[in-house]
């Protein structure tokens, strides 16, 4: 076995060296009746590294991959260009094959970049301070809603409907076994938000207030009245960014007063990978951070005076303070943030407002000429590069035919509110810069076509 | 000494350090000082190119971003450069033993990188319609077949982040069943003290009452108080098997019998399976629910801290609580059973954890190692963790102190306690001076069973040759700290930093960088 490095011989020295007869004598405090006598029956034996990639390519190649066609999904996962160093990066074994940094001294690496990674989001979100990363975004949502119940000691949640289904979703699961009330509602096919209506349900029982931003049909609202709004009532407001590129365009959630931001940061770095592994952020204001979830990395000496990085204000956390952690988390999403905080740096802010400018420009351009395909209604006035259809009949046919075709055309809200008739003729079109102007006209046609 | 050698005298071995004069750059040689991108970049630097945008109309509402945002650029050589010097500040499995204990440290095959980037696998999106993922469908199954197979329970959650997430899980469905049979009322959960700090803080997310079992002088859970706990307000248990001494729990399928006559569920921390994979199916302990950590036994990389993956393997009386999305074949097809359908034949379901289906590029590289290894290779590394780990423990005794070496062989790790140490020496000393000697440190002071707790896992992937030397390595040490040398408290001495002052960190968090004020705007 390849990756084995022990010889029979060495084995036969070690047991002797130990004072056992055989490899079985280490396995006696298995019960006899339930000790495996050989491999389980039924599955396959060892195989070569050609044998195996032989296997893995052939399943890969029953899937329609985002690169094969026309591709215009979103929803919560974005497909953008990531520069060929980053990957080369995050794969050096030293970053790869680490562990948390539990020995500081040895791990400066980790936690520089941790570091750095935390000071770029918090200046992206807006916020004073953000974590080392959560698993996703949706989580991180969750942990937000938890967090604010600490610090409000309040347990009533108010849930934009322009939240993320699978967010919310994930969510009430939480709810459920912490005794959290959620005020849920479903977005409306219309170019109105659901921030006023939001506004007339805070009150003094109120934990938080949780907005999408841009929202899950691509709609962006000024969220400060929202924010005054909370804190007229000792509410927090907690902002959900799904697509960080668009904070190279629209006014960060923490500008106007959001006081914890949280997002999923796959847009940058981390490609699309089928729904995971993602990365999630999660910044507040400051005077919230004993009550944040996860990691945290902060700046220290050492013994000689110098610079340095250590995982920080570790009482909040599970190792330490066990049943009355601020959460459970420990292993987050370390790789990933490295991805997000590497792709960050190259684009610094120059790059990330033009790629954000060049996604806006594609996807004007875009809802321009889709809204001219009959029976095609834009439903956004708003938007960053993402923005909903109303097809004018159920979308969710029409963009499985659409793939019949090799176009894969969006995400149609039937799929995320399969019980919502009103969503039912949905269809959220994402546009970033690996979209052509091509594809958008080949989009079009073929809708065109099967609208016919 | 003078800078030129007049006598022609030439030493036959390099000198000592420590009289080097220091360098203009603080650089010594291969290491190398890297400052912050904030202090190196600038907010019109880029590496990357954009085409500019064709169309100039806003459909942003008015709130276009003004103020700077303040990310500082590098071109994509500087970016390059950065993190490669940052990288070599970290000690990591490709560059030796890694024996952190719980943790499973083993070598990360690069063929499971180079499938999980085939675009395939990695260029999908999570919401493409169900008959363009097929294969990554067939991924999900295939893994999920493996995983219920080797654990010899019924079904598998597959979509949990992590250990701690997959925990979550387990309890989530605990409580989602006891709730079914209006036996809501059970409160409690009984965590042995030696359990991972996770199992607690999950139980109590949960809305559970947390209660210690204490731990028997051999270092396994006293069955007998346990037992004695059972009762009408149990919901069940967190044991960890292979526990966190290294112990293989030999009651547990007494435990798990008595706890299920009691009404309780019986949840295992699946963090140690690679103990015994191959060798013995938690599904015949009577384990009702049990996390697998990929980025552990199934050796998914670590990542520097994650991404990990925690699937949960169930039992038949808990798999109707498992939650959404999952998996289904259906004929030659694979579903995605999501909200809308489970509401036919998955009613129970306690809910969805995470928005999409969970940690598929850690499916994919998890797979891709199953296969290479096959049944008789997986039980090949059970056998081969459990005989270092044994090596190890029987090769030291002499100098460390075991103890539990009398409670019969220990499974993947063996672990060591501080007594014996010169007065005012701990742990802490012995693990600084390992880094010293060009190894990571075991894991210290846990489990809290074990005073100054040293946990060593050197996992099947080490070679006898590499083990023989962190064995001379970790004897020399601990002969140190017996013997009091004061050298050990000042460890590390060579490596990039010397020890770091985490009390300064935490009573003056800095958690993000700030310019420093120039002294114009100081005065102000």
């Amino acid at each position: 076995m390849r990756y084995l490095p022990l010889t029979q011989p060495d084995r036969a020295a070690m047991l002797a060296a130990i004072g056992a007869s055989s490899i079985d004598d280490l396995f006696v405090d298995v019960p006899e009746a339930i000790r495996l006598d050989g491999p389980i029956a039924g599955l396959p034996g060892h195989a070569s590294e050609l044998a195996v990639e032989r296997h893995m390519t052939a399943l890969a190649r029953k899937n329609m991959s985002a690169g094969d066609g026309p591709f215009f999904l979103g929803c919560g996962a974005y497909r953008h260009h990531v520069p060929a160093s980053v990957d080369h990066i995050i794969q050096r074994g030293e970053f790869l094959t680490a562990y948390t940094p539990y020995q500081p001294e040895i791990a400066q690496g980790t936690l520089q970049m941790l570091f750095e990674f935390q000071t770029q989001v918090a200046r992206l979100l807006g916020t004073d301070v953000a974590n080392a990363s959560m698993y996703d975004g949706s989580t991180a949502c969750w942990e937000a809603i938890g967090m604010a119940r600490r610090i409000t000691r309040r347990g009533k949640a108010i849930l934009s409907g322009g939240l993320h289904p699978h967010y919310v979703s994930v969510a009430r699961t939480m709810a459920k076994y912490t005794g959290d009330a959620l005020d849920v509602a479903v977005p409306a096919l219309s170019a109105e938000t659901d921030l006023e209506a939001l506004i007339a349900k805070i009150d003094g029982d109120t934990s938080c207030v949780v907005v999408q931003y841009p929202d899950i049909l691509g709609r962006i609202a000024d969220l400060r009245p929202l924010a005054d709004a909370c804190h007229a009532q000792k509410a927090l407001l907690i902002a959900v960014v799904t697509e960080p590129v668009a904070l190279g365009a629209i006014k960060s959630p923490g500008e106007m007063d959001a006081d914890i931001v949280v997002g999923e940061g796959q847009s940058i770095g981390v490609g699309l990978q089928f729904g995971g592994p993602y990365v999630g952020l999660f910044g507040c204001k400051d005077k919230y951070v004993r009550q944040m979830p996860g990691r945290l990395t902060g700046e220290t000496v050492d013994a000689d005076g110098r610079r340095g990085f250590v995982l920080t204000l570790s009482t909040r956390e599970q190792h330490i303070r066990r049943e009355k952690a601020t959460s459970n988390i420990c292993t987050n999403s370390g790789l990933c943030a490295l991805a997000f905080s590497i792709h960050m740096t190259l684009l610094g802010e120059a790059g990330l407002r033009a790629l954000a400018a060049a996604n806006h420009a594609g996807a004007v351009a875009a809802a321009e000429r889709l809204a001219k395909v009959p029976g095609v209604r834009l439903v956004n006035e708003t938007f960053f590069n993402e923005f909903t259809l109303d097809l004018g009949r159920e979308a969710r046919p029409i963009v499985r035919a659409l793939a019949d075709k090799g176009i894969l055309a969006g995400v149609s809200l039937g799929r995320l509110y399969p019980d919502e008739a009103g969503l039912a003729n949905g269809l959220v079109i994402a546009v970033t810069e690996t979209t052509t102007a091509e594809d958008v006209e080949t989009l079009a046609q073929a809708l065109e076509e099967v609208l016919a | 000494m003078s800078a030129i050698n007049q006598s022609g005298w030439r030493p036959t071995a390099p000198q000592q350090g420590g009289n080097a004069a220091p360098t203009f750059t603080g650089n010594k040689a291969l290491m190398l000082e890297e400052p912050l991108i904030f202090e190196i970049g600038d907010n019109h630097t880029t590496g990357v190119e954009v085409a500019p945008p064709v169309t100039a109309t806003s459909r942003l509402g008015g709130l276009a971003r003004t103020a700077a945002i303040d990310l500082p650029g590098l071109s994509e050589p500087e970016t390059v450069r950065h993190y490669t010097r940052l990288s070599r500040q970290n000690y990591a499995i490709d560059l030796g033993l890694f024996p952190l204990g719980s943790c499973t440290m083993k070598h990360n095959p690069r063929l499971n990188e180079k499938m999980a980037r085939l675009p395939g696998f990695a260029d999908l999106h999570p919401l493409q319609p169900i008959d363009t993922v097929q294969g990554a469908l067939e991924v999900i199954q295939q893994l999920a077949h493996w995983l219920v197979t080797l654990t010899g329970m019924h079904s598998v959650a597959m979509s949990p982040k992590a250990g701690a997430h997959g925990e979550l899980c387990g309890i989530l469905a605990i409580k989602a069943a006891l709730e079914k049979r209006g036996e809501g009322h059970r409160k409690v959960i009984l965590v042995p003290e030696s359990a991972h700090g996770t199992n607690p803080a999950t139980a109590a997310f949960a809305g559970f009452a947390v209660e210690d079992i204490p731990a028997t002088a051999d270092g396994r859970v006293d069955t007998a108080a346990l037992k004695a706990r059972l009762g009408p307000d149990i919901a069940g248990v967190m044991i960890t098997n292979p526990n966190t001494c290294g112990l293989f729990e030999r009651d547990l399928r007494t435990i798990s019998e008595a706890v299920h006559a009691a009404g309780g569920y019986v949840y295992c921390d699946g963090a140690n399976f690679n103990a015994i994979v191959g060798r013995v199916r938690p599904g015949d302990l009577g384990v009702d629910a049990m996390h697998i950590n990929l980025h552990k036994t199934f050796s998914t990389p670590h990542g520097g801290g994650g991404p990990g993956s925690g699937p949960v393997v169930f039992s038949e009386r808990l798999t109707p609580f498992a939650p959404l999305p999952f998996v289904e074949k259906r004929g030659d097809h694979f579903a995605l059973v999501e909200e809308e359908t489970a509401q036919d034949h998955h009613a129970d379901s306690f809910g969805r954890m995470t928005a999409f289906h969970g940690q598929m590029g850690m499916f994919t590289r998890a797979l891709t190692y199953i296969l290479s290894h096959g049944a008789d290779g997986l039980r090949q590394v059970a056998e081969d963790a459990v005989l270092n780990a044994n090596y190890v423990l029987r090769s030291l005794s002499d100098v460390l102190d075991a103890p539990f070496a009398a409670s019969g062989p220990c499974m993947h790790e063996a672990i060591f306690s501080d007594k014996g140490f010169a007065e005012g020496f701990s742990t802490i000393d012995v693990a600084k001076a390992l880094i010293d000697e060009g190894f990571h440190p075991m894991t210290m002071y846990f489990p809290l069973v074990v005073h100054g707790a040293m946990l060593v896992e050197p996992t099947e992937t080490e070679s006898k040759a590499t083990l023989d030397q962190f064995i001379g390595a970790l004897r020399s040490v601990a002969e140190r700290a017996r013997a009091g040398d004061e050298t050990l408290r000042t460890a590390p001495h060579f490596a990039p930093r010397s020890r770091l002052d985490e009390t300064l960190a935490a009573r003056k968090p800095v958690l993000v960088w700030k310019a420093p004020e120039t002294t114009a705007e100081a005065a102000e």
